[in-house]
């Protein structure tokens, strides 16, 4: 794999305002790559730094072999962006939006035919205006693929979408993903990183402070898994001996395992070997959620691996 | 090159459809032209406007009411409100250019500006026999320069205006100003102390005597002409050093 984003102590500031202090990371070809963090944590500069849309203070940043803060007009042609907090006129109609910005790239991609993949040849003459949120993220999706990008930078995307829409998001971004173009997705929803992201950076303060694939995160900081079920069973203190079995709570029939590890499949087992079957018997693993709260709620100085 | 092409084609239909603007850029001065064309008439009075007709006055000054209305109302509240509604973030993060951002807008102003100059011309002259003007060769560049410079006005408020609305308001406040005192009100004769002294200091005022030279026969004024394209040289340097994508 190849790295076709990367962010070397990157550093920004605005006035007396530290918005990036210190972020590094790499992003290879064909991945989903996520930016997760609070609001405020410094990721839409950093990505707008990437874009060279920001000048950075410090730092050495790449997207595609070229530096975005010399090489910017020729980095255009080769990445596609979508900025949070970001519009088109309301009266401009689907396909002049489209036609327009293909036109700012020599060699773009034929417009109609994103229309068609992105579900919006019935929305060809529709103003911006009278689009749903749905349709407007669908356009902005086509608008950031009209130059064939080879990456593409989605800051906060589902922002402000209905349930419904989100979903219908997170399957574009997918599709952005599966026509082989790499995806730098900028987001403070967990459930959303969770769910595509290949790996991603946690961005808090200005700082880099976890990075790996979801689950692997999920692994190291907050590898706590809950085994539920129900029993009657009146001694259940031989649970204790399972590897990896922290503590047994019960109130009334249910009861709970707390443990790390493969705890499921150990708990089950010697339930199992007791005559002990309970049909609800189910695992609870901690989300990204977790992770970034416990990564996130602490002092700035101090140092996380 | 294509993209500006393809930037002022787009302007000019999101323009037209574009209700307040229509209107203040269109009608308003066909309006105010039937208003006040119907009270004056066209005789000649020595007293009044420089001993001109009444329309033949005002018709040259209307062309610059049309030029204060894009310049003050229809640019300052459009780019405003794409800056306010991210529509110019949108057009920076696929690079668009500022220089297109802007350099459509001034087009756009100046194809808008010609076409209603000419219908209010052609409507003076059929309802209220205004006379051609003097020197059509003079009022080229005369029209020219002082679309420019109202365009760069216009381009220097909507990037000084934070939002479309405090820029319709302002806009409205400078129009109705330009309106009353730049020469498309009452007879500059009328005008008195405060009135006189503010008349001095809007730019109407010097576009509309730079626009009634060729067209009344007093020929190219050199201080007007050199005012106006002051005007406009300052206003596009503080556009340079002022605008803003958000």
């Amino acid at each position: 794999m190849t790295a076709v984003v990367t962010v070397e102590h990157l550093r920004k500031a605005y006035g007396p305002v530290m918005a990036v202090d210190d972020i590094s990371f790499a992003v290879e070809e064909g991945e989903i790559f996520g930016v997760l963090g609070p609001n405020g944590a410094g990721k839409t500069t950093t990505v707008e730094c990437l874009q060279g849309l920001r000048h950075a203070d410090s730092g050495t940043l790449r997207v595609l072999g070229l530096d975005p803060q010399t090489q910017g007009r020729e980095l255009r042609g080769r990445v596609g962006s979508q900025l949070q907090e970001s519009a088109l006129p309301d009266r401009i109609r689907v396909w002049e939006a489209l036609d327009l910005f293909a036109s700012l790239t020599p060699g773009a991609a034929d417009w109609r035919l994103l229309l068609e993949q992105w579900g919006l040849a019935g929305k060809r003459k529709a103003s911006f205006a009278s689009l749903s949120g749905g349709q407007r993220q669908r356009l902005f999706v086509a608008l950031a693929l009209v130059n064939e990008p080879q990456v593409v930078f989605l800051d906060e995307m589902t922002t402000g979408l209905d349930p419904a829409a989100r979903r219908v998001a997170w399957e574009l971004v997918e599709a952005i993903r599966a026509r082989g173009t790499t995806v730098v997705l900028v987001t403070h929803f967990m459930d959303e990183a969770e769910r595509l992201c290949d790996r991603l950076a946690i961005v808090d303060r200005g700082r880099v402070v976890a990075a790996g694939t979801p689950q692997g995160l999920i692994d190291l900081h907050a590898p706590q898994v809950l085994v539920r079920f129900s029993s009657a069973a009146a001694d259940l203190d031989f649970l204790y001996r399972v590897p990896g079995v922290e503590a047994v709570t019960r109130r009334g029939e249910r009861v709970e395992v707390a443990g790390t590890g493969p705890v499921l499949a150990l708990v089950a087992a010697t339930l199992v070997e007791r005559g002990l079957i309970p049909t609800d018997l189910r695992a609870e693993r901690a989300t990204l959620e977790e992770v970034f709260l416990r990564l996130t709620s602490r002092s700035p100085g101090e140092e996380v691996v | 090159m294509t993209t500006l092409r393809k930037m002022v084609a787009v302007e000019l239909k999101l323009f037209l459809r574009e209700p307040l603007t229509v209107v203040f850029a269109l009608a308003l001065p066909l309006i105010t032209l039937f208003v006040l064309g119907g009270v004056f008439g066209n005789i000649p009075d020595p007293e009044f406007y420089a001993g001109a007709g009444a329309m033949d006055f005002y018709t040259p000054a209307y062309i610059g009411l049309v030029l204060a209305s894009i310049g003050v109302v229809s640019l300052p509240a459009h780019l405003a409100g794409n800056r306010e509604r991210g529509v110019l973030r949108r057009f920076r993060a696929s690079w668009v250019p500022a220089a297109v951002v802007v350099g459509a807008e001034a087009v756009v102003s100046l194809l808008i500006a010609l076409v209603s100059g000419v219908v209010l011309v052609a409507c003076a002259m059929l309802l209220y026999d205004v006379n051609p003007p003097q020197s059509a060769l003079l009022l080229v560049p005369a029209f020219a320069l002082s679309a420019l410079a109202f365009s760069a006005i216009g381009v220097m408020l909507g990037s000084l205006i934070p939002t479309a609305r405090a820029a319709q308001a302002a806009g409205m406040l400078f129009w109705f100003v330009m309106l009353f005192l730049g020469g498309a009100g009452p007879p500059p004769e009328v005008l008195t102390g405060v009135l006189q002294a503010l008349r001095h200091a809007i730019p109407l005022t010097y576009v509309v005597g730079l626009l009634q030279g060729p067209w009344l026969g007093s020929g190219w004024s050199w201080v007007d002409a050199g005012i106006v394209a002051g005007i406009g040289v300052v206003a596009g340097l503080v556009t340079i050093r002022f605008f803003k994508w958000e």
